[in-house]
């Protein structure tokens, strides 16, 4: 499958059937039959919902809006993000259930994610003193680098420059253009903790590296990852629904259009 | 430079649960209240269109923001501690309405025999089943002294529940019917039911009607959308205190709520609370708020932090066990107490997975707290088993069988295959203090405002573990009994550790309540002893934590704790002294 596929399906057909699942839903939901108070609240929901004008707003928002916001806030180099694709590939690869990191847009979801606070730990608390080496009993402690001084910003460039590094020692050439077992025999040496980085474990890059790959592959696509709610269909999750009050009690399995934040906020 | 301003009736820290009850009653009686909130002003309008995982549940938008001010966490006494710099394991509150806006809903009644704990044990086992380091005791209150409050903290809230078959007496059934039944709450309650266990929903402050509470404030009826812990309710359906006792409290027009109020200080004079000083967060000015009553209502680690650094009481010394201020710290740990358990996977069966609510689900009773027999056991106090259905979502949700790889390939395939068809129950288990859990004040790191942070030491007990291994074999026994074709089953070591995640936001103790001042910081109203004008109110004043999520007993001793306050703005003294007096 091409990128074009996917921007095609996020046009005309695919809305109008989100909009009528949608209309139905609500229907089947019981909702619209009222049983409710202080009315500001769903009114205002509903009227969102409802509102055909904004719609179609939104639907010519759609067809212009991917290829132009995918260019590089964070990264400078070339090499680094061919490695950070070649990488989240791995982690999350293109299979008979449909795409991959690539073409679910993730390397770019965690370069504008590097780019923004958590890039550089902006809620995190940041004051010294910082330990790099960890006690045996405090090790299960925390998200990747908790006690590190470097950012998540620091990390990343130091890992994917890393697994370039052992690319080149072990096989003579750059990680991305590494055969694939090349590849994963490396990630996977990273995972084991084989490989020396400096001022945090490697593996706690890398466990990093798969949080931001499914964050990328699962987020709203608001966030540049999950293109075309593609994530979301794989794993037959149904995005921002209004409501499941008409379905949670049934027993079949229920299918539903996933919804993005982007037609539930409607505006 | 502290700028004075003028004297109200009452000023409280935070806007949750304890500071909305408090405001509530407070200026329902005619007094003038400010309530300091260092967080943003939040209404239900921000919470509109807020189904957002990585948002609010990886970015955790509505939690403290800890690059101003965090906890340091370690596991022994000899240890450094190190700063939790990381909300993925710290899940606090902040902001209007604290926890009490994101919370899941689960809203129990905790059991006679935690208030009785110590009486009750030696009674029926004797003085030497108590393990050497433990350092629980009594509350000073019974259940039935308690139910009162329960009845009004569940009316408030529009609580939502089945009668529990095996639960303390009430005198009121619970002002809802349970949530919806769900194939899943089917599942287990059958499960359950042949094995000869009493299963019944979770009391839920998700509610299943539209509801107008005793205050006059309406409440949606929950939709099932599946976006409730972590996140502000979209749909008005969930109690919080923005919909519900902050409202009431406004309508008074007796209620100032001050954001951007970052409290630093109690003000005192050695025998009388004067005031609170704070930080504008806007403009780092300080001001002091002079009231007559003076109330901390924010989490344990403020509440505790506060008195700490404002020199109020005995700073307890976990060496010889003399003080009080920082005493009998417990909780819900991740790896211990909460979130452990059986998940079963299914290879014929398909589940709405992603619906759900907060507190949708079933629990059983049998073994929470002394409901069975401990004597041939190696530990006290017990757990519930429940299965909750609170919707997954697709970041979080990537749940594998034993022995499958963490990512590529393999991990794709198996994490799609089982995302709707896997289904977890978890063991919540009880915490009994120990002489070596505790708080302190951090000797290294500081805050953004210069004072020290607030050192939690958590030492695990032998029967913190055995307690836990028991939970976890039963959730196994009743998911098999489920169906369930393959099951990964936690383990818990022998030597399992404090892991430094305060992720449950489930923490007590700090300014524990008691009988009399030998062993208590406050009395039940949570007066504190020794300064008859300061309340300290919250999770801060429970003794022990028991195997239920804490927000019901929360809500009634905040109600208890209004009361004192209205009592002592008109009367005065020692509250429960006045009350020995009226029942001799």
């Amino acid at each position: 499958m091409s990128d074009n596929n996917y921007k095609n399906t996020a046009s005309g057909e695919q809305q109008k059937q989100q909009d009528m699942s949608r209309r139905k839903f609500l229907k089947n939901s019981g909702l619209v039959a009222g049983g409710l108070v202080g009315g500001s609240l769903f009114g205002g929901l509903l009227t969102n919902s409802f509102d055909s004008k904004k719609e179609q707003k939104m639907e010519k928002h759609k067809d212009t809006l991917i290829d132009v916001q995918e260019a590089m806030q964070f990264f400078t180099r070339h090499q680094d993000f061919l490695v950070l694709m070649a990488a989240t590939e791995q982690i999350y690869p293109e299979d008979e259930h449909g795409p991959g990191a690539i073409k679910l847009g993730v390397p770019y979801y965690i370069d504008k994610q590097l780019a923004g606070r958590w890039g550089i730990n902006g809620r995190d608390y940041r004051h010294g003193p910082f330990t790099a080496v960890l006690d045996e009993s405090d090790q299960s402690a925390g998200p990747a680098g908790e006690q590190s001084i470097l950012d998540r910003g620091d990390i990343f460039i130091q890992g994917l420059r890393k697994l370039d590094e052992e690319s080149q020692k072990r096989f003579g050439t750059t990680f991305d253009k590494a055969e694939e077992e090349q590849q994963i025999q490396i990630l996977q040496d990273f995972d084991d903790d084989k490989v020396k980085m400096n001022g945090l474990a490697a593996s706690e890059f890398f466990a990093l590296l798969i949080q931001s790959t499914l964050e990328g592959a699962y987020s709203d696509p608001l966030y540049g990852g999950n293109r075309n709610m593609e994530g979301w269909k794989m794993k037959e999750f149904p995005g921002a629904q209004t409501s499941y009050a008409g379905y949670i009690d049934q027993d079949e399995f229920i299918k539903l259009e996933p919804v993005s934040l982007r037609d539930y906020q409607g505006h | 430079m502290v700028k004075k301003l003028p004297k109200v009736d009452a000023v409280i820290v935070g806007s949750g649960w304890a500071g909305g009850i408090a405001a509530a009653e407070l200026t329902k009686a005619g007094h003038k209240v400010v309530i300091l909130e260092r967080g943003r002003d939040k209404k239900h309008e921000d919470f509109m269109g807020t189904k957002d995982e990585l948002r609010y549940s990886k970015r955790y938008d509505l939690m403290q923001d800890l690059n101003k001010e965090t906890i340091t966490s370690r596991n022994s006494l000899d240890k450094k501690a190190l700063p939790v710099r990381d909300n993925s394991k710290a899940r606090l509150g902040n902001h209007t309405g604290g926890a009490g806006v994101h919370w899941n809903g689960m809203s129990f009644r905790w059991l006679p025999y935690d208030f009785e704990i110590y009486s009750k044990t030696v009674e029926r086992y004797g003085k030497e089943k108590i393990p050497k380091e433990s350092t629980m005791q009594d509350w000073g209150i019974t259940y039935d002294e308690l139910e009162p409050y329960y009845d009004k903290y569940e009316k408030t809230a529009g609580i939502s529940g089945e009668e529990n078959p095996i639960g303390p007496p009430r005198s009121d059934k619970y002002p809802n019917p349970p949530l919806k039944e769900t194939p899943t709450i089917r599942l287990f309650k059958k499960a359950t039911t042949d094995l000869g266990y009493h299963p019944y929903h979770m009391p839920s402050a998700n509610l299943s009607q539209a509801y107008v509470n005793p205050d006059g404030e309406k409440l949606n009826g929950c939709v099932y959308c599946a976006f409730c812990e972590e996140y502000g309710c979209d749909f008005g359906a969930k109690a919080d205190p923005i919909g519900t006792v902050l409202a009431t409290a406004r309508k008074t027009g007796n209620l100032e709520l001050r954001n951007g109020a970052n409290v630093t200080r109690v003000g005192h004079d050695g025998k009388r609370a004067t005031g609170l000083v704070y930080t504008d967060t806007m403009t780092g000015e300080e001001f002091e708020q002079p009231a007559d009553i003076v109330v901390l209502a924010g989490f344990v680690f403020t509440n505790t932090k506060l008195l700490l650094v404002s020199k109020i009481g005995t700073p307890y010394n976990p060496k010889t066990g003399q003080g009080i201020i920082g005493k009998n710290f417990t909780g819900h740990f991740n790896n211990l107490s909460t979130y452990i358990g059986a998940r079963g996977f299914f290879e014929n069966k398909k589940f709405n997975n992603f619906m759900g609510t907060g507190a949708l689900g079933a629990t059983i009773d049998d073994f929470s707290g002394d409901n069975e027999d401990h004597s041939n056991l190696k530990f006290l106090h017990g757990y519930e088993v429940h299965y909750g259905q609170l919707g997954t979502r697709p970041i979080a949700n990537n749940q594998v069988p034993e022995g499958t790889p963490a990512w590529g390939k393999e991990f794709k395939k198996q994490s799609l295959k089982y995302a709707n068809r896997n289904l977890f129950i978890t063991a919540q288990s009880g915490f009994l203090p120990n002489k070596e859990t505790y708080m302190d004040l951090d000797p290294t790191y500081k805050d953004s405002l210069g004072n020290p942070l607030l050192r939690v030491t958590v030492k695990y007990a032998e029967q913190d573990r055995e307690r836990a291994k028991a939970g976890v074999a039963r959730c196994a026994e009743i998911m098999k009994e489920m169906g369930a074709d393959t099951m990964n089953v936690d383990v818990v070591e022998d030597d399992v550790e404090f892991d430094h995640k305060f992720y449950t936001d489930h923490f007590f103790g700090g300014a524990i309540m008691g009988e009399s001042p030998e062993n208590s910081a406050v009395n039940t109203y949570s007066q504190m002893w020794e300064m008859e004008n300061l309340f300290v109110v919250g999770g801060s004043s429970f003794p022990h934590n028991s195997n239920y999520n804490p927000t019901g007993t929360i809500g009634a001793f905040a109600y208890r704790a209004a009361e004192g306050m209205n009592k002592y703005l008109k009367d005065g003294g020692l509250l429960t002294q006045s009350e020995l007096k009226e029942n001799a």
